[in-house]
């Protein structure tokens, strides 16, 4: 195939930036779920080994938090403008059925994000700053001697819950690019089908051969 | 075998039972501390340092008598010096030896999220076992009584053992021995109680009507107990909490949350799982592909 048909069988989706920015917090979400998890509940200290034991976890855990959030403001900035909630988004949350059956065709058309991403997005924004306000006070040794225990108390008990409504909100992310095929593509290698796009973000589509890609 | 209690009834963020054939035959013990009875002369404190090999740094004096300031990881006993203004005017110089309480229902253990760290012994005797802990200062987010301490130079958390060593072959607690006045006791936590009573009795017919034992039911009861003359206001020996209890935020931290977020957190992965095993996958398929081109060659014209 020339290069030229090539063009026009695919649709750029995310840049090498962008793609980037995402991996980045990707893993550094991995490797902070995972050390989270070690030091929530005992059932998961196991996990503590693959930091180097209980102390490098505890060590390491709010450092790759730092970088984590640092990358997560940088995709926050790339994708705000994107993310901006309006009616059409209401109605597509609200019609979660048809779209968990793979009945799209019912509901309103997507622009380059559809309402459950844009849910999505904000519930994370909200975690990541909840997380990162409340690591600050629970951070031994540099941080937490300078709050009050009431406050650390109740820093350790929002990180858990901004962790666990996170994790969750992860997992069905990660199934949603499963699910939805053409989506780990589009975020490893950038592009995805006239088609796909069609398909699940017709707006955009149409945004996009508009602007004559 | 090698040197070990056998007699462990609690052991932190661990899910089993560890090891307890001795915790049958084991009896409860306390350290009663009579406040009344205290000169403050800090024997204990030098007592402790010396049985436990520490030595904290030397301060400064800030015009009071407790020194050092605070507890340390290298001061796991201080005497807090208070002077109390009683209501018909008259000074009253409350001295409380401040350490380690040994709670029945331990917010430290409930806290520590490394197995073994932190352990409760059948007597009642609640320990760090340092080569365990972390560093993370959970013990210290769980205590009612702000008693744990991170070392500066390990970053290991340290506090009054209840001289466990000693304890375990028969010996009373370091400050105990040392204790000129008989201020400080240990035996069983029954006889204790017994002795507080007698106590309790002298100081009430000594004028001090409110006179009592503090034991919080709060933390289920503690293994050093205090007698106070006014057991009606626990916070004017240095800030004594009144009802101490682990608090709400650490029980649904460390209490209900584990098991319901660990939960929760499968569930949402099986439903993605059964999801792609009922529903499938969301294709793009030909027909997508074809109505993708139509508008396109329409957009070029």
């Amino acid at each position: 195939m020339s290069d030229e048909s090539d063009r026009r069988d695919t649709i750029v989706r995310y840049s090498a930036g962008e793609r980037t920015n995402h991996w980045v917090v990707a893993i550094c979400f991995l490797l902070l779920a995972l050390s989270g998890l070690a030091l929530f509940h005992p059932a998961m200290f196991w996990l503590s080994n693959l930091f180097g034991g209980g102390t490098w976890t505890r060590i390491l855990h709010p450092f790759i938090g730092i970088v984590m959030f640092v990358a997560f403001i940088l995709l926050i900035v790339r994708v705000w403008s994107d993310n901006r909630i309006g009616e059409r988004d209401w109605q597509w949350l609200k019609q979660w059925r048809d779209v968990v059956n793979n009945r799209e065709e019912n509901v309103p058309e997507v622009g380059r994000y559809n309402g459950g991403q844009k849910l999505l997005f904000f519930v994370l924004v909200v975690c990541v700053f909840g997380l990162l306000l409340s690591g600050f006070a629970i951070w031994r040794p540099y941080f937490a001697p300078y709050f009050p225990v009431g406050l650390a108390r109740l820093a350790a008990t929002v990180h858990a819950i901004c962790a666990f409504v996170m994790i969750c909100a992860i997992i069905v992310h990660v199934y949603a690019g499963i699910w939805v095929k053409g989506s780990v593509h589009a975020m490893t290698r950038g592009t995805v089908t006239p088609g796909w796009a069609w398909k699940h973000h017709r707006a955009w589509f149409r945004d996009v051969i508009r602007r004559g890609q | 075998m090698a040197l070990q209690s056998l007699d462990i009834i609690r052991r932190s963020a661990t899910t089993t039972p560890s090891p307890n054939v001795r915790a049958e035959a084991t009896t409860e013990l306390a350290k009663l501390i009579d406040v009344s009875k205290c000169i403050g002369c800090k024997a204990c404190q030098v007592a402790c340092m010396e049985w436990n090999d520490l030595r904290d740094e030397v301060g400064t004096n800030i015009g009071a008598y407790q020194n050092p300031h605070d507890l340390s990881e290298n001061s796991w006993t201080l005497m807090r010096f208070a002077e109390y203004e009683n209501p018909k005017g008259d000074l009253e110089w409350l001295i409380r030896k401040d350490g380690c309480m040994h709670c029945a229902d331990p917010g430290c253990l409930k806290a520590c999220p490394s197995p073994g760290a932190i352990v409760q012994y059948a007597n009642g005797i609640v320990d760090f076992h340092e080569e365990n802990c972390i560093g993370c200062g959970y013990c210290i987010t769980g205590c009612p009584f702000n008693v744990p301490r991170l070392s500066k130079r390990d970053n290991k958390a340290y506090k009054c053992t209840l001289c466990s060593d000693r304890v375990s072959v028969g010996l009373e607690p370091a400050c105990v021995k040392a204790c000129p006045t008989g201020a400080i006791v240990f035996g069983t936590k029954a006889d204790m109680k017994d002795h507080a009573e007698e106590r309790i009795v002298d100081l009430k017919s000594r004028g001090f009507e409110q006179a009592g034992l503090y034991d919080p039911e709060g933390v289920g009861g503690t293994h050093v107990m205090y007698v106070l003359h006014h057991a009606d206001k626990p916070e004017i020996y240095c800030d004594l909490p009144s009802n101490p209890k682990v608090s709400p935020m650490v029980r649904l931290w460390k209490g209900a949350a584990k098991p319901l977020a660990l939960g929760v957190m499968a569930l949402t992965a099986l439903a993605g799982f059964f999801h792609y095993i009922r529903v499938g996958r969301n294709e793009t398929r030909a027909s997508d592909e074809a109505a993708a081109q139509r508008e396109m060659e329409k957009a070029h014209e």
